[in-house]
């Protein structure tokens, strides 16, 4: 089912955003609680950090197939 | 000239330009000059030029080598000198012309001389076959000499031709010979003898000849007995002539010797007168005999001429065999002749001598006369016969008589003493004219004898060449024996070889004829055979035709039934096919596949399109169509939503502007395709358009075609789909092809049947 890959991969990225998103900001509370002062910085650091790991994650799923491996060999169709 | 011109010039100048002359001259003379210089350079030149030229030519004309070279060298020359003299003549073909000219002058003359000779063949051809010898003769000497005609011209050597033999043996072979003379000579100059010479047939050959060998018998004996009578008249004449001569001669001579006896013997008178009477008598006889003797001696000669003129007639004739007589006649003749100019000789010597005694006698006489005139004038008494007076003479008449006497005696003594002077010169004339008379008589014995000479000459010459004609003539016949004798050989060994070829063609004839009977009856019993194996194998293939008619129908029979087993199996298929039953999308096609290839065991066709049947469909079966129309809609927006993404567009932000189109677009979701489509105007959304159409319209094969077109992200989404479809297709494929298959092998058994 093709079809279903794009939900999946939505799925997984979705999952990982919050996940990563989640982590970030505790991450960020934390080390802005414990570290920083509670100086808003590290949260938004944080839940930057996340976000964009999440968005390059995403990304790179998203590309994973058209992505060449190392050891993969592709036929090129026209 | 050119001067007269200038001047003219100058003239004209002068009256036309008046004043200005001089300068005009000045440059006139200068340009004149100048033009004079250079009008004779050019005259000059244009002369020396066609100097050379016209001597060339000339020279050219003169000498044909000079020509030659000058045409080698100079390139135009030989157009030039063409066109001026004529074509060049070239020396070599005189050369030619005189060595042909000299053979066929020889050429010429030998063929003109046997031309006439040919013509006069055929004149003798034409006349009528009792020819005379002579011609007969004429044409093997023609023929002869034509030989030696051809023998001189081939070889080139004038010979003399060949003495001609008409021998009676050889004559036979002689028309062969003249035949192939003919022949010979109508080979090389058939322009000649136009007439054909035919060759006479062999009995007019013999009889020619045979009347030809009577004829010449004929001549010959008329020749030698005119010859043989000519001879005895001329002996008898000749005989005659001697023995009168022989007789004059006895004559003379007893005349000549009564003479001197009478003139001399001092015998008494008595005898004396009987003397006289018997010297008469001898005289006369004499006259008679020498009369005779001439008599005899002119029909001698006449005699003589005519043997002479037979002879020479018979010569004339020509004739072989009458040589030898001819030959003994001129020798007879000749005797003849000779003896009889001897007798003539010795008549005229004896005559001579008679003239010398009469002379002598005469003069004696005429002494005794004028001595008795004297003593009869001196003494008139005295009677004529002086010597018996000498008792009667007185002393007177004696005196006188003495006186008389020695008158006389001086008288002689005187004439005695002159004679002795005048003796030298008498003596000098008798001896020239005895000269002259010798040189006659000299004259006509050489004459005579060198005739006889001559004659004896000739006969001897004559006899010579006929003994040798005899020698010629035997080794001839000698040489022709041998030859009849090669002959006979060679007919005999081109009989023998021609006997061995006769034979072995009549052998061969027979043992072909044979064959080709055999052949005959052994192809009428094969045909005899092959009829019977005919009717025979073909009643045995309508036996064998039925067999296989009832063998075939069971077949069909089987067949019929196996179709219609296998339609069945098809029919089921297809129906399994079509149906999805209960929850599960797909029924496993296995089980009809597994019937359809157990009703079709013995068909190739059908096992294979069995076996063509993909292996996913007959363990998971496929989904039929509304199943797969239900899960394009499904996929429809998922592939709108990611219109945008292939390889290289393939970001989040790209998938953000991907989704953003798919809201944001608005398209008709079915739109029927057109009958071309381009692939510029082929983006997914349309794309989708005529799928979904398609699909609707049960078109699943466009569909799947279509939605082959989509790219990218698009097409990864569609791709189970598409399997799907491919796989739903192909079976379907291979069911319809199987089931139509089915339906028309069921046809064709069932129209058999």
């Amino acid at each position: 089912m093709s079809e279903k890959e794009l939900g999946k991969k939505w799925d997984r990225c979705l999952a990982d955003a919050a996940v990563k998103l989640g982590t970030g900001l505790g991450l960020g509370i934390v080390f802005s609680v414990i570290f920083f002062k509670r100086h808003t910085w590290p949260i938004s650091l944080g839940s930057g950090a996340g976000l964009g790991m999440a968005y390059a994650n995403c990304q790179n799923d998203l590309r994973s197939h058209y992505m060449l491996r190392k050891n993969e060999k592709v036929s090129i169709c026209f | 000239m050119l001067r007269a011109c200038v001047r003219g010039a100058k003239t004209t100048a002068r009256c036309n330009y008046g004043q200005t002359y001089f300068n005009n001259l000045h440059q006139r003379h200068y340009t004149t000059g100048g033009t004079s210089a250079g009008l004779k350079v050019v005259t000059a030149g244009l002369i020396s030029v066609g100097g050379v030229f016209g001597g060339t030519v000339l020279y050219a004309k003169w000498d044909p080598k000079f020509r030659s070279t000058v045409e080698k060298n100079v390139p135009y020359a030989d157009w030039l000198l063409g066109t001026a003299l004529g074509p060049p003549v070239d020396p070599l073909p005189i050369k030619k012309k005189m060595e042909r000219s000299q053979p066929p002058s020889m050429m010429e003359k030998t063929l003109k001389e046997p031309k006439p000779v040919a013509t006069k063949k055929e004149k003798d051809v034409i006349e009528k076959p009792s020819v005379s010898p002579a011609s007969a003769a004429q044409t093997i000497e023609e023929a002869s000499a034509e030989a030696t005609h051809i023998i001189s011209a081939m070889s080139e050597v004038q010979s003399v031709p060949a003495p001609h033999d008409t021998e009676a043996a050889v004559l036979k072979k002689m028309p062969e010979q003249c035949d192939e003379c003919e022949a010979a000579t109508l080979a090389p100059d058939t322009a000649l003898a136009p007439e054909a010479l035919k060759e006479r047939p062999m009995e007019e050959v013999a009889a020619r000849l045979a009347e030809q060998d009577q004829a010449e018998k004929d001549v010959l004996e008329s020749l030698s007995a005119n010859l043989d009578e000519s001879l005895s008249n001329s002996a008898k004449a000749t005989l005659t002539a001697i023995g009168a001569q022989e007789a004059a001669l006895q004559a003379i001579s007893k005349h000549t010797q009564k003479l001197k006896e009478a003139m001399e013997a001092e015998v008494p008178s008595e005898e004396k007168s009987v003397q006289w009477k018997d010297l008469e008598a001898a005289l006369i006889n004499r006259g008679t005999a020498v009369d005779d003797a001439h008599a005899a001696l002119l029909n001698a000669r006449e005699a003589l001429e005519g043997l002479k003129a037979v002879i020479d007639k018979s010569k004339g004739l020509m004739v072989l065999a009458a040589r030898p007589l001819v030959l003994a006649a001129e020798e007879n003749l000749h005797k003849m002749v000779v003896d009889l100019d001897k007798m003539v000789t010795k008549v005229q010597a004896a005559e001579s001598e008679a003239k010398v005694v009469s002379q002598y006698s005469e003069l004696v006489n005429e002494a005794k006369l004028q001595f008795q005139r004297e003593v009869t004038s001196l003494t008139p008494e005295i009677q004529a016969n002086w010597k018996s007076l000498t008792g009667k003479l007185t002393q007177d008449d004696l005196n006188a008589l003495i006186a008389h006497a020695h008158r006389r005696i001086d008288q002689l003594n005187r004439e005695l003493a002159e004679q002795r002077v005048r003796e030298q010169i008498h003596m000098e004339a008798a001896l020239d004219q005895q000269r002259l008379e010798h040189q006659k008589a000299l004259e006509m014995a050489v004459d005579s004898a060198l005739q006889h000479m001559r004659e004896d000459a000739r006969l001897e010459q004559e006899r010579k060449l006929a003994e040798l004609r005899e020698v010629m003539e035997a080794e001839m016949r000698t040489q022709l024996r041998r030859q009849a004798a090669a002959h006979t050989d060679h007919v005999q060994d081109v009989l023998k070889v021609q006997e061995q070829e006769l034979r072995s063609e009549a052998q061969q004839v027979l043992s072909s004829k044979l064959l080709e009977q055999e052949t005959l009856y052994r192809q009428l019993t094969q045909e005899q055979l092959d009829n019977f194996t005919l009717d025979m194998n073909s009643a045995y293939a309508r036996l064998k035709g039925m067999e296989e008619a009832i063998d075939s129908h069971v077949v069909a029979e089987e067949e019929a039934q196996r179709a219609h087993r296998l339609w069945l199996a098809v029919e089921g298929l297809s129906h399994a096919m079509g149906t999805a039953q209960g929850e599960s999308t797909t029924t496993p096609l296995e089980s009809a596949a597994q019937v359809v290839r157990e009703s079709c065991l013995n068909n190739e066709f059908a096992l294979a399109l069995a076996a063509a049947l993909p292996k996913e469909s007959l363990e998971r079966g496929i989904y039929s169509e509304a199943s797969l129309r239900s899960r394009f809609h499904s996929l429809c927006p998922v592939a709108r939503r990611v219109a945008l993404i292939d390889e290289s567009h393939n970001s989040l932000y790209q998938y953000f502007l991907s989704y953003l189109q798919a809201v944001l677009l608005f398209e008709a979701p079915r739109q029927a395709p057109p009958a071309q489509i381009r692939a510029q105007d082929l983006d997914p959304f349309k794309l989708l358009a005529y799928a979904s159409y398609c699909l609707e319209h049960g078109d699943l094969e466009l569909a799947a075609k279509l939605v082959n077109q989509l790219r990218g992200e698009a097409r990864r989404v569609v791709d189970d789909w598409l399997r799907e479809v491919r796989l739903t297709l192909e079976t379907r494929q291979v069911v319809s092809l199987l089931s139509a298959y089915a339906n028309a092998v069921g046809l064709g058994t069932s129209q058999a049947s």
